[in-house]
């Protein structure tokens, strides 16, 4: 494990919030700069890992699928755990009634199932904590 | 041990679906973990300290809610268990919630007061 780990928690599902790229955001910096990463993802954020997203074309600027790229969430949390390497780390746990009570059981890999407890041990393991709430 | 201050201020998201509101939910959660925490009402959340809420009766149909949210007695639970519960004195007043409009076991605390109670903190997590 490397020297230093940020732990981090999200609310909010994909596709409704600014928030999601903000985290994702400080998720990527903190791994090019060697520092773990844990996400725990809370309430609708469980959704962010879906297997089952997929990308759309865009009828108002009349792209195909193709031609929008449009990303999915899951696809850049995928791209998260493939980037840390070696003792940086990328871990994500989906709370488990969150997931339960959404139908969210279906993730990509690399999330585990989990509890609070999980960020709590986290929180008190890592060098710093960030909540980003909901609003 | 850490001092975690848990500041709950989206109010009334969800909390019928979820039977109830998903941050002093958590608190009480990691308090089970062993953790020192307490918790801030702000905003429309403190509301969630004023007695004599009922949710029930939700039914769409044939499917009912059987058991609806109860916030007011989950902020009890939480003082009975030891969690310190806090609610900004100027946010009841501007909702026009009096002090005995509470819960028993809630301290309200000022606005001014706020960075004094975060500053007692070593963790303040803002939902």
């Amino acid at each position: 494990m490397s020297d230093k780990t940020i732990t981090i928690s999200l609310m909010d599902p994909p596709y409704d919030s600014e928030t999601t790229t903000t985290a994702l955001r400080i998720a990527d910096a903190a791994l090019d700069k060697g520092i773990s990463v844990n996400v725990f993802a809370y309430e609708g954020a469980v959704l962010l890992t879906m297997k089952a997203q997929q990308a759309h074309p865009n009828p108002v600027k009349g792209t195909t699928v193709e031609d929008q790229h449009h990303p999915t969430t899951s696809g850049f949390v995928g791209a998260l755990f493939e980037k840390a390497a070696g003792d940086v780390q990328f871990q994500w746990i989906n709370c488990g009634m969150c997931v339960d009570e959404r139908g969210a059981a279906d993730w990509i890999d690399g999330p585990k199932r989990g509890g609070p407890g999980d960020f709590y041990k986290w929180s008190q393991e890592s060098t710093n904590t960030l909540v980003i709430g909901t609003r | 041990m850490t001092k975690i201050l848990s500041v709950v201020e989206h109010a009334y998201a969800g909390t019928l679906e979820e039977q109830d509101d998903t941050v002093l939910w958590i608190t009480h959660m990691i308090k089970n973990a062993g953790a020192d925490i307490s918790a801030l009402l702000r905003g429309n959340a403190t509301n969630y300290a004023v007695r004599g809420q009922d949710a029930s009766g939700l039914r769409f149909g044939a499917a009912s809610l059987a058991v609806p949210p109860t916030l007011e007695k989950d902020i009890e639970d939480m003082v009975a268990k030891g969690i310190p519960v806090y609610a900004v004195r100027e946010d009841l007043e501007q909702r026009g919630i009096k002090p005995g409009d509470l819960v028993a076991g809630v301290t309200p605390v000022s606005k001014t007061d706020i960075a004094r109670l975060f500053d007692e903190h070593d963790m303040v997590w803002h939902w």
